[in-house]
């Protein structure tokens, strides 16, 4: 088979949530090879993991499914691939709701894989007795210390299984929680057959990945300079141009909005980074400071120089658990006075709750005067004035549903018994809602194996 | 020396991790950088968002980057769904950081193309 010059990646997906015109319009508006999708967050999980338990159907990314519906026809014709972690916590119920989708449109004989082995929920006992403590990376805790609060654990797996899915010739492939970085890697590796071992080139896919993974992050969303990026309702979702040696151009389509600069890509790779010389993947350790990012046109910027590192042992498990309920709301307080009546709207519910015999922790409460410099709190700002109105917006959290719950009575009633000019409390009475909070961990990379399916329309 | 706003010479970038959050800062230019590296320490940027950073603040540098890679480690009241900020992801966080006022040499902002 004649190998390609080069690989066309898009990410049209960097949350669940994100715009659904950007998977729509990277199939429509010009050339592509592979599509990414991405779904999944700590929190995501555990949700999905509810649904699963209250109907054995569920348990994925369902905007996934009704994607699929929408941009099927321009995948057929263009014949780009689609690789998604769409399938959450059931990526075999995703697969059937895609395999329906595909019968509906009277497409046959287009492969479907899975990926399956990423879910742990199940085996978390099994691993304790093998000695896995499953210890929480930030603070040493043993997993034991909240076993029966989790909700939902994870193995974050990597491109060889996509790889594998793929050389098997799957068009639509299906994960649960794969890296970001390894959707872009998957292609990558079966395109241009790169090795379990040849680090730099892992890491060079790896770091493609982590600059498209967040979509229009790196096409001039999010972007310090923002004044100078064109048509932002119109950017362009990211495409990585990957040639077999490992380097790679971020580009995207013609005629759309955004900016590709060596700003914006800057910009991304330093997204959420922690120590620059060891991103650690499943597949490899990326080192962040050896990539090289030069202009090459309009819109486009050549990377070259990635190294990286031998991969480690141990896969990062994600486990999510429940941690106690939380209650918030906002109440608009108009001027004049604004942030002096909303100050005072603060310190009557407080009051009002304490004199009820409702007592909350300072760590365990909080109060926003949005408007009044919330987000760069203590940081000096030029010229600001008296607001002409704030947000007053107050919350608790704790393990007593009842006690939280008791705090959203007490906002509301501001309207009429505080001061005047208070009112914006259309959302109604602030309810208790739960806490599910993330617990990373390590695990042994033998206890772990991952399984490919196949299925054909 | 003239007093100049961080983000004059320098863009950024911040993220969540875990409880607390990164703010990449990344100079305009390579005389930023050298400056930066020199000045813009982790004590300084600790100091600056004291308001919203109760823990320890971690430097890290990329040079090909020409940025520094701050960890504020404890700056999201909890992080994630246990949080109650409005900014619960430390997303702004890049933001106030390029609010920090510095005395910045002129041949450093000759140097530095204005955004």
């Amino acid at each position: 088979m004649q190998k390609k010059e080069f690989v066309r990646i898009a990410n049209g997906q960097g949350f669940w949530g994100d715009s659904i015109l950007g998977p729509v319009r990277l199939v429509n508006e010009g050339p592509l090879d592979y599509l990414t999708l991405d779904y999944l967050a700590e929190v995501t999980m555990s949700i999905l993991q509810k649904q699963r338990s209250r109907d054995p159907r569920k348990g994925y990314a369902t905007d996934f499914v009704a994607m699929i519906d929408r941009i099927l026809p321009k995948l057929v014709e263009k014949h780009v691939k689609v690789i998604a972690n769409a399938g959450g916590v059931n990526p075999l119920a995703c697969k059937d709701a895609v395999l329906a989708v595909l019968k509906k449109h009277g497409v046959t004989g287009m492969k479907v894989a899975v990926i399956e082995g990423d879910d742990v929920l199940g085996r978390l006992d099994e691993l304790a007795a093998k000695g896995e403590v499953l210890a929480n990376m930030d603070t040493g805790a043993p997993l034991a210390t909240i076993r029966e609060r989790v909700t939902s654990a994870n193995v974050y797996i990597g491109a060889f299984p996509v790889a594998e899915a793929l050389a098997q010739g799957a068009q639509i492939v299906i994960a649960g929680r794969l890296t970001d970085p390894g959707l872009v890697l998957g292609p990558l590796v079966h395109e241009f057959g790169w090795k379990a071992d040849q680090w730099d080139l892992l890491a060079a896919g790896t770091m493609a990945g982590h600059i498209v993974e967040c979509g229009a992050q790196c096409t001039g969303g999010n972007f310090t300079d923002w004044k100078s990026v064109p048509d932002l309702a119109r950017v362009g979702y990211p495409i990585v141009e990957c040639k077999a040696d490992g380097t790679f151009t971020v580009t995207k389509h013609e005629g759309t909005g955004g900016l590709v600069d060596v700003s914006t890509v800057s910009h991304q790779l330093v997204y959420e980074m922690g120590d620059p010389q060891n991103y650690i993947t499943p597949d490899c350790i990326a080192d962040f400071t050896s990539i090289r990012l030069r202009q090459d046109g309009k819109d486009r910027v050549h990377c070259s120089g990635v190294e990286g590192k031998p991969a480690t042992p141990t896969y990062k498990v994600s486990a999510s658990y429940e941690d106690g309920f939380k209650a918030l709301g906002q109440l608009t307080i108009s001027g004049p006075d604004a942030l002096a009546k909303a100050k005072l709207c603060a310190e009557i519910v407080w009051k009002r709750l304490e004199s009820d015999g409702f007592h909350y922790a300072p760590d365990e409460r909080l109060v926003e005067f949005v408007g009044a410099n919330v987000c760069h709190a203590g940081v000096e700002l030029a010229g600001a004035g008296e607001p002409s109105e704030v947000v007053l917006r107050m919350g608790v959290k704790g393990p007593d549903e009842a006690k939280i719950d008791r705090f959203g009575m007490e906002l509301v009633p501001l309207v009429t018994s505080g001061p005047p000019g208070v009112t914006g409390f259309a959302g109604g009475r602030p309810k208790a809602a739960e806490i599910i909070s993330y617990w990373p961990a390590l695990v042994k990379k033998e206890l772990v194996s991952t399984k490919v399916s196949v299925f054909s329309s | 020396m003239t007093k100049v706003q961080l983000s004059r010479i320098a863009c950024a970038r911040s993220g969540d991790k875990g409880e607390g959050s990164n703010v990449g800062v990344i100079a305009r230019s390579d005389a930023a950088y050298a400056f930066l590296k020199e000045r813009l320490t982790a004590e300084l940027v600790k100091q600056h968002m004291r308001a919203i950073n109760f823990g320890g603040v971690k430097r890290y540098e990329a040079d090909n980057l020409r940025a520094l890679n701050f960890i504020l480690l404890d700056s999201l009241g909890g992080g994630g769904s246990a949080s109650l900020k409005t900014d619960a992801q430390g997303k702004t966080h890049g933001l106030a950081v390029l609010r920090l006022e510095l005395d910045v040499p002129q041949s450093v902002l000759d140097a530095t193309p204005n955004a």
